[in-house]
C-alpha cells in the first residue's frame, strides 16, 4: 500500500462550500473525519439545508470545493460536478420523504437497485438493513401507515443501505413529539456511532447536537459564529443565540439504579432506571430551581452550591452555580431579584428527576 | 333543511332562472337522444355488418392513436415540465393548438403535411412507398393529432404540482435521471396518467372534423363511428341514432371513469 493511499483512506468530507442565491451567501469550510459526526445548528434561513444540499450534489456550488476521501466531488474553477446519483451520499431528510408507492422494504432496496442489483438480490440486501432498525414486521407496510419514529428508522434504512460514503440528516427529529423524540434520539446515536463514515446532522434542537454529535458549528447567516466540542460550545457560548440554544447542562457520569455518579462530583436521581454504564445527562437550566435555603418539596435531586456568575439573557437571566453537580440555572429577572442572588453567594438548587434526560455517553 | 337555512344557500332567482334554463337546455338533448332512440330495433342495428364495422374500427384506431399519444405525449409533458430549453413557451403553445382549432382545418392542415404531395408526405411516398391519407393508420394518425393535448396537458400539469422532494431523495439513493422517471416520477403520476389517456381516448374517439377531412369516409377502412352516425343521418335516421347512443354510452363511462377514481384521487394526492 502506498503512502498516498494511506492518507487518502484517513480523509473524510473536506472542503469550502460557497453557494450564493440572490443576496444570501454561504461561505463554510468544513472537515469531518470518517466515524466523526459533525452538527451544524443554527436559526432558520442561516443556510444549513442549503449546505446539506450542495454536499449530496442537489446544489451546485459556486465557488470552492468539496471532496470525500479524497475524490473531488464539486468544484466550479476545474468544472468538476458529480451527479447527486454518484456520490455516494446517505440522506435522511426532512419528513424522511419516503417513496408512498413502495413498501418499507422496497424504500430500503432502492438504493441497491440502483446501484444495479437484481430484484431479489437488492430485497435480500434491504431485509438485512430492515432487520437491523427493527423494522421486520413492517417490511410489507406503507410508509403511510407508519408512527414518526417508524418513519425516522425506515428512512435511516434506506441511507444506510445505498453503502454511503457519507451520511447526511437534515432534522432528523423534528418531524417527531417530543416523547418518540427521547427514545428516537437514544437509538440515533447508536446507529451513528456504528457508522464508519464522516456524518453531517443538521439541526436546531441543542440536544440533538449535543448528544449525536462529535463536534458543533454554528450557522448563522451563511457563516459560521462558533465551532468545537459539545461541552466546549456549550460551556463558553460566542454569541446570546448560542448561549440560549446550547445552554443545557451536559453531565458525564457512571449509572446504577436510577441514579448517577456524576464525574467531579455529586449524585443524581434520573428516571430512567435501566440505564447503567456511563452516560450522559442533559438538564435544561430552565428546569433546575433556585432557593436561598435549602428547599422542602418533592424534587428528588436537592443539593447546594455557590454562585459564580449572573448573567441577563434576553428574558431571562442565566445563573452558573458551582456545586457537585456545576450548573447552569435559568431564572427570572424578578427572581433574581427576589433572591438577591450575586456571584459568591450560597444557594440551594433542586431538579426533579424527570427533567432529566439521560443518554448511552 | 329549515327555511332558515334555505334563505342561506338558495339562490336568488335572476340567477336560479337562466342557470335553469342552462341545466334543461344541457339536458334535453340528451333526453331526446334516448326517448327516441329506436330501442325495439336496437340490437339489430348495432350487430349490423356497418355498425360493427365502424365499432370496432373506432375502438381500434382510438386505441392506437391513445398509445401514440401516450408514447410521445408523457416525454413531452415531461419535457414541457421539467425542462430549461429556449423557445419552450412556444412548444407550450404549440401543443394547446390542436385543442382550439377547428378539427377541419387540423385535418387540413395533416393533407398539407402528410398527404400525398405534402410537406412530409411526398417524401414518405417516394422513399418508402407509405401513403397516410385514406387508410386506418390515416385515422389514426388524425386521432391523435387531436387527442394527444388533452394528454399532455394533464400529465404536465400533474408532473408540475408534483414536489420534486422524492426525486431528489431518488438521486441521492443513486438513481440515474432516467430511473428516477421510471421507478419515482411515473408511479406517482398514475392517476393523472390514467385520467390524461381516458380523455385522449375518449377524444379520439368522438373525432370526427379532422378524420372526415385526413382519412375519408371509407366503410371498414376509415368510416368510424361518428362517421357512420353521419353517413346513417343521410339514410337510415334511428341508425343514426342507435351508433348515437353508444358513444354516448362511451361517453358515460368516461365521465363516471374519471369521476369516481382518477380526478378525485388526483386531486387529494
Amino acid at each position: 500500500m502506498s503512502a498516498d493511499t494511506v492518507t487518502t483512506s484517513t480523509r473524510g468530507l473536506q472542503g469550502r462550500v460557497v453557494v450564493e442565491r440572490g443576496e444570501f451567501r454561504l461561505d463554510v469550510e468544513i472537515d469531518v473525519r470518517p466515524g466523526e459526526v459533525l452538527a451544524v445548528i443554527g436559526p432558520n434561513g442561516a443556510g444549513k439545508s442549503t449546505l446539506l444540499r450542495a454536499i449530496c450534489g442537489l446544489t451546485p456550488l459556486t465557488d470552492g470545493a468539496i471532496s470525500l476521501g479524497g475524490a473531488v466531488l464539486d468544484d466550479p474553477a476545474a468544472d468538476v460536478l458529480v451527479p447527486a446519483a454518484r456520490r455516494g451520499v446517505g440522506v435522511v431528510f426532512q419528513e424522511y420523504r419516503l417513496f408512498p408507492h413502495l413498501s418499507v422494504l422496497d424504500n430500503v432496496a432502492f438504493g441497491p437497485r440502483s446501484a444495479g442489483r437484481s430484484k431479489a438480490q437488492s430485497r435480500t440486501d434491504a431485509a438485512e438493513w430492515v432487520a437491523r432498525l427493527r423494522l421486520d414486521d413492517l417490511a410489507q407496510r406503507s410508509p403511510e401507515r407508519l408512527s414518526g419514529g417508524q418513519q425516522q428508522r425506515t428512512a435511516l434504512a434506506r441511507a444506510l443501505a445505498s453503502g454511503p460514503g457519507v451520511l447526511l440528516l437534515d432534522e432528523p427529529l423534528a418531524a417527531l413529539d417530543a416523547a418518540t423524540r427521547i427514545d428516537v434520539r437514544r437509538d440515533l446515536s447508536t446507529h451513528l456511532a456504528q457508522f464508519a463514515g464522516p456524518t453531517v446532522i443538521v439541526t436546531h434542537d441543542a440536544l440533538d447536537a449535543l448528544v449525536l454529535a462529535d463536534r458543533i458549528v454554528v450557522l448563522e447567516d451563511g457563516r459560521i459564529t462558533q465551532q468545537g466540542t459539545a461541552l466546549e460550545v456549550a460551556r463558553r457560548p460566542a454569541s446570546d443565540y448560542v448561549a440560549k440554544l446550547l445552554g443545557l447542562n451536559l453531565l458525564r457520569g457512571e449509572a446504577a439504579d436510577g441514579e448517577v455518579t456524576v464525574d467531579g462530583g455529586g449524585l443524581l436521581h434520573v428516571p430512567d432506571h435501566a440505564m447503567t454504564g456511563p452516560v450522559l445527562v442533559a438538564l435544561r437550566p430552565s428546569g433546575i430551581a433556585l432557593h436561598t435555603a435549602q428547599p422542602e418539596g418533592s424534587a428528588r435531586n436537592v443539593w447546594p452550591g455557590v454562585v459564580d456568575g449572573v448573567e441577563p439573557l434576553g428574558e431571562r437571566v442565566r445563573v452558573s452555580v458551582t456545586g457537585a453537580p456545576s450548573v447552569l440555572v435559568d431564572v427570572t429577572p424578578g427572581a433574581v431579584a427576589d433572591l438577591h442572588v450575586a456571584p459568591g453567594d450560597a444557594v440551594w438548587l433542586s431538579a426533579k428527576a424527570t427533567e432529566l434526560e439521560v443518554y448511552p455517553g | 333543511m329549515s327555511s332558515r337555512d334555505r334563505s342561506v344557500t338558495s339562490p336568488p332567482w335572476p340567477v336560479a332562472v337562466p342557470a335553469g334554463l342552462a341545466l334543461l337546455f344541457l339536458g334535453l338533448p340528451i333526453l331526446a337522444l334516448l326517448v327516441k332512440a329506436p330501442w325495439d330495433r336496437m340490437w339489430s342495428v348495432l350487430t349490423s355488418e356497418t355498425s360493427l364495422q365502424a365499432l370496432r374500427l373506432s375502438l381500434e384506431t382510438a386505441s392506437a392513436a391513445t398509445a401514440v399519444a401516450f408514447v410521445v405525449g408523457v416525454p413531452l409533458a415531461w419535457v414541457l415540465a421539467r425542462a430549461e430549453f429556449p423557445g419552450r413557451r412556444l412548444a407550450r403553445a404549440l401543443v394547446t393548438v390542436p385543442l382550439v382549432l377547428p378539427p377541419v382545418v387540423g385535418g387540413i392542415a395533416l393533407l398539407l403535411a402528410f398527404g400525398r404531395r405534402g410537406l412530409v408526405g411526398q417524401y414518405l411516398d417516394s422513399c418508402c412507398g407509405i401513403t397516410l391519407p385514406f387508410t386506418t393508420p390515416g385515422v389514426v394518425v388524425a386521432e391523435a393529432f387531436v387527442a394527444m393535448p388533452f394528454l399532455v396537458i394533464t400529465v404536465e400539469g400533474a408532473l408540475r404540482g408534483l414536489d420534486t422532494k422524492l426525486e431528489d431523495a431518488a438521486a441521492t439513493l443513486g438513481a440515474t435521471r432516467l430511473a428516477v422517471f421510471r421507478r419515482v416520477t411515473l408511479p406517482l403520476i398514475l392517476p393523472s396518467l390514467a385520467a390524461g389517456a381516458v380523455l385522449a381516448f375518449a377524444r379520439a374517439l368522438g373525432e370526427f372534423g379532422a378524420t372526415i377531412t385526413f382519412a375519408g369516409n371509407l366503410p371498414g377502412v376509415t368510416q368510424t363511428l361518428p362517421l357512420a352516425v353521419y353517413v346513417g343521418l343521410e339514410g337510415d335516421p334511428s341508425e343514426a341514432v342507435a351508433l348515437s347512443l353508444v358513444l354516448l354510452a362511451v361517453s358515460v363511462i368516461v365521465l363516471v371513469a374519471l369521476r369516481d377514481r382518477w380526478l378525485r384521487t388526483g386531486a387529494a394526492s
